[in-house]
Parts: structure tokens; C-alpha cells; sequence
């Protein structure tokens, strides 16, 4: 039996020491912070859908925000950290807390289909925003500034920031998770009549699950914008919501680091694959097929099975 | 007199042109068994959801504590003391044993908006799920995953969360519902144990228990209450026999 600490430590250890082990190169680092801004968002994802069992096919909105609101305060000759991250937290919560006030009202296949309503029309909307490039995108020519200084700039900076800030993320979800407020949650995904039996109401503990998703998908956007510097329609697509819902059973729904675990060997697989071959699409999609198919578990059943 | 715990007053219910409930008034007194049998069919279900609250009467009204819960869901009459077991057991799987009686002690135990302590570290919470399980004697079970109990055993756990609950009035849908034998007498041991502490409303098939457990048994048949009074009446009723009781027992 292995440790239970033993696989999230080993994940993150091995995101600590990647950049001294020959992962240091710029490619590589951006390849890095990708996956680990994708697994902070699908950390928050993972929430839902394996502690609260809220499957949401709209979550990339919450990136979108979060990415544009980096954007339109750059337009406005905003650049201060101290101000543009919790701006771009607040403005992808208060989405959350609005769409799903009503998406919570549903559940099952309705709540899968009014999240990717919700995703679709932020979307849209982004699309049509010409004054930030529309369906072309933004470009950042710079990234946002933390505390008056270009640190943000600095890849290695960069990527322990990340990797702070997702340890810390999956940290806190996991108290979530344990607490009364979380077992309340994972008894609705259980059974709701039960919960309802016993004189909770579950509708505010998944709604303020789902604002608490949305926020931290926000910050997954205006770090993904800064680390892509650039922002596009195209971050709030069903596709990217769609990917972010499959790191999450990738890498296995049961525990939290899982969903970093999925981000970080869905990006790599992407990534190497596109090395491969021009087609690799048509190996990525039945390979993922696969796994849905008989990865039980995820990635992190395969490797306890072994342990 | 004493005030009735339970009151339902001519509630009555249909769907479409079936009549499940029709002018159904019955009481149940603090420290009572009040049994509801009939036929399959007799609308004994339909009757559970609408006095826990799932399922609203067209008409009629019902009270409970002095208080008219007619319209208020489920979860409100949950944290007014009305606790419900389920014909099919609905207890969470994927929790322990002592999680799942400690979710119900947390249910009446300040608010449950707090994100940072364990809650499995709670001991006032666990201490009062433990004392709950210790009355059905499932004690010994606490650390089971509750998905792995045999079905007697869940029968068990299913009072005892709503035991946990510290309820004024357990609303009892079919406990016996599935258990053999064995798990019978002993679910009738506890249940006459419970006695006086609660009132029950008591709804079951099981004869044999009803009989032996029940203060007052109500007889439901096509969605009407065509006797009511103590089980020897009962048994001596005419009409209870010939609806009910000689052709089915």
C-alpha cells in the first residue's frame, strides 16, 4: 500500500525539479506552465465533478474571463498584479455565481447542457468583442506586473509560482473537501434525497462549490494569458472545457491530484504526439477513447493498482 | 388530551383520475406506534412522500409539532425533528458507517458552511453517531464503507441515521422491507425499544411485526383509511378482513 501522500508528492516533486533536470529550456518551461495552469483549472473542475458530481461543460468560461479580464485592464494601461488577479478572480466568481444559480436548479444531463449554454455564450461574446481583437485574439506585449517589477517575465520565477499556487490550490481543496461543507457536497453527489432527508438543503453547497470553481478557474485564465501572452475566443471554446473535463477523469476522479496529474500527462501526450506526426489527432482521439474505455480509475487507479 | 405529534387532516392526492390518497386524517401521539398497512398498491408510498415532503397533497392539510408543514420541503421538515427512513435503503455508500450517522448529527449541529477542519475529526460529532449506532447495535461496524453492509445491516443504519438525528417523530417507511428472518426480529427488537422515546408513524408490511409493535393501526386501502383503532380491534374488524386481511393473510 502505498503512502497516501506518496503520489501527489511525487507529482509535484517531480514539477519542483523539472527545470533542473533538463526541463529548463524555454519550450520546455512553457510546456510546464501550461499543464500546470490547465491542472489549477481542473483542480477546481475536479471539485465538482468527483467531490460535488456537478459535470460542467462549461469551465473553460471561467479561464475566458479570467484571460480577458488580464486583457481589457491591459488595454486600460492596467498592469498591476495587485489589482488585475483578483479582478480577473471576482470577475470569473460573480460568473459562476450567476450561471450557476440557475444551471444548480438542474442536474444530470440538463446541468451538462446549460454549462456548456453558459460556456457557448461567453464564447460568443468574446468573439464579438472587436475593440479586443474579436475572433483574431489580443496580444499581450507584456505581462502583468507584480509588485511594480517584470518578475512575472522571468520563466524560473514563473514556474515555482505555478507550483506554488497549484500545491496550494490542491491543499486547500483537499480541506474543502474533508470538511463539513465538503461532506456535505459528496453526500449530495451520493444521494440528494438522503441530504434533503436530513435537513440540508444542497443547493447553496453546490452553488458556492461551483462559484469557488469558477473563481479559481479565473485565476487559471489570467495566468494562462500572461503565460501565452496572448488571448483568445477560442481559450473559452466547448473543445477546451471538453479537454479540461477529460484531465480530470484522465487522471482519476477519486482524489484531487488527479486532475494535475491529467492536466500534466494530457499536455505532454498532446505535446509529443505533435512531434510524432502533423496527424496526430487521429492518435490522440482513439487514445483517449481508450482510456475512457478501460482506464478505470484514471491514471491514478492504474498507478495504486500497481502500489 | 394530549396533543398530537402528527396531525393529517382529509389529505387527499391524485394523478390524473387515480385518487392514491383520498381524505386521509390520522394522528400520531408523542411515544406512539401508529402503523399504516394495506394491499400493495393502497397508496401507503404516495402517503410517506407527503408527509416527509416530497410530494405535496392537492388538499388537506398537515401538522406536525402544532406547526402546519403542508407546504414546507423536505429539509425543513427534516430540521423541524421529522426524520424518514426509506423503503430502499438510502444509505451513502461511499461513506462509512459512523460517516453516515455523522452527516445526520452535523444536519442539527450548528452550520455546516465551515471549510477548513476535518469534519471526520469531530469528535462531538462522531461521539453522537456512535451513540446513535449503538442503538441498533452497529457499533462494531463504524469504520465499514456502508456500501459493504449486508442488507439487514443497512436496514439498521438507516434507522440509525435517522435516529442520529435526535427526531421528535420517525417516519418509518417498510424498515422491514427485505430482511430475513433473523434481521426481522432483531429490527423489531429495536424498533420496540425506540418506543416511547418517539412517536412513529409506521408504514409496513410485515403483519407479524405490525401486530406485535403497533399502539394503533390504520388500514389503507384504495387510497382510503377504512379503520382505525387499536390491533385487536383491528384484527376483530369486518371490513378489514374482508378487504384486506382474508385475502391476503
Amino acid at each position: 500500500m502505498l503512502h497516501r501522500y506518496a503520489v501527489p508528492l511525487a507529482i509535484f516533486g517531480a514539477l519542483a525539479l523539472a527545470p533542473l533536470l533538463g526541463f529548463g529550456a524555454g519550450h520546455s518551461l512553457s510546456l510546464l506552465a501550461r499543464a500546470m495552469i490547465l491542472g489549477l483549472g481542473a483542480l477546481g473542475l475536479s471539485v465538482l465533478v468527483g467531490g460535488a458530481g456537478l459535470v460542467s461543460l462549461g469551465h473553460a468560461a471561467s479561464f475566458g474571463i479570467g484571460a480577458y479580464a488580464v486583457v481589457m485592464l491591459d488595454a486600460a494601461g492596467q498592469t498591476n498584479a495587485g489589482v488585475v488577479f483578483p479582478v480577473a478572480v471576482l470577475a470569473a466568481a460573480v460568473f459562476a455565481l450567476l450561471t450557476g444559480a440557475v444551471a444548480i436548479r438542474t442536474a444530470g444531463v440538463n446541468f451538462i447542457m446549460i454549462t456548456l449554454a453558459f460556456g457557448q455564450m461567453a464564447f460568443f461574446t468574446a468573439a464579438s468583442l472587436s475593440a479586443y481583437g474579436g475572433d483574431d485574439g489580443y496580444t499581450l506585449y507584456a505581462r502583468t506586473r507584480l509588485f511594480g517589477t517584470k518578475l512575472l517575465e522571468n520563466r524560473w520565477f514563473f514556474h515555482y509560482l505555478l507550483l506554488a499556487l497549484l500545491v496550494l490550490a490542491w491543499a486547500a481543496g483537499r480541506r474543502l473537501l474533508a470538511s463539513r461543507f465538503g461532506r456535505v457536497l459528496r453526500a449530495a453527489r451520493e444521494n440528494p434525497l438522503r441530504v434533503q432527508a436530513l435537513g440540508f438543503s444542497p443547493y447553496p453547497y453546490q452553488l458556492l462549490a461551483y462559484t469557488l470553481a469558477g473563481a479559481l478557474g479565473g485565476l487559471a485564465g489570467a495566468l494562462l494569458a500572461n503565460a501565452t501572452e496572448f488571448v483568445a475566443p477560442s481559450f473559452i471554446a466547448w473543445q477546451r472545457s471538453g479537454d479540461l473535463l477529460f484531465m480530470v477523469i484522465l487522471g482519476g476522479l477519486g482524489q484531487l491530484h488527479g486532475a494535475v496529474l491529467g492536466a500534466l500527462a494530457f499536455v505532454l501526450l498532446e505535446e509529443y504526439l505533435a512531434e510524432l506526426t502533423p496527424h496526430w489527432r487521429l492518435i490522440f482521439g482513439p487514445l483517449l477513447v481508450l482510456v475512457a474505455l478501460y482506464l478505470k480509475g484514471g491514471l491514478l487507479g492504474l498507478v495504486q493498482r500497481r502500489g | 388530551m394530549v396533543e398530537p405529534l402528527l396531525e393529517l387532516r382529509g389529505l387527499t392526492k391524485a394523478f390524473g383520475a387515480l385518487k392514491v390518497t383520498q381524505d386521509v386524517s390520522l394522528s400520531v401521539l408523542p411515544g406512539e406506534i401508529h402503523a399504516v398497512i394495506g394491499p400493495n398498491g393502497a397508496g401507503k408510498t404516495t402517503l410517506v412522500h407527503q408527509v416527509s415532503g416530497t410530494l405535496a397533497p392537492d388538499a388537506g392539510s398537515i401538522h406536525f409539532a402544532g406547526r402546519d408543514v403542508t407546504r414546507l420541503p423536505l429539509a425543513r421538515r427534516a430540521r423541524l425533528g421529522l426524520a424518514r427512513s426509506f423503503q430502499i435503503t438510502a444509505v451513502l455508500p461511499g461513506f462509512s458507517v459512523l460517516e453516515n450517522a455523522a452527516l445526520a448529527v452535523q444536519a442539527r449541529s450548528g452550520s455546516s458552511f465551515r471549510f477548513w477542519r476535518a469534519a471526520a475529526t469531530e469528535a462531538a460529532l462522531n461521539n453522537a453517531a456512535l451513540e446513535a449506532l449503538a442503538q441498533v447495535g452497529l457499533a462494531n461496524r463504524a469504520e465499514t464503507l456502508a456500501g459493504d453492509l449486508s442488507h439487514g445491516e443497512r436496514r439498521q443504519l438507516e434507522l440509525a441515521i435517522a435516529l442520529a438525528m435526535q427526531p421528535r417523530l420517525l417516519l418509518l417507511d417498510e424498515p422491514l422491507a427485505g430482511a430475513g428472518p433473523e434481521e426481522t426480529e432483531r429490527l423489531v427488537g429495536i424498533l420496540a425499544g425506540l418506543k416511547a422515546r418517539y412517536g412513529i408513524l409506521l408504514v409496513e408490511h410485515d403483519m407479524a411485526a405490525v401486530f406485535a409493535l403497533a399502539d394503533r393501526i390504520s388500514v389503507l386501502v384504495y387510497g382510503q383509511v377504512i379503520a382505525t383503532g387499536t390491533p385487536a380491534e383491528i384484527r376483530a374488524n369486518a371490513e378489514v378482513r374482508a378487504a384486506y386481511l382474508g385475502e391476503d393473510h
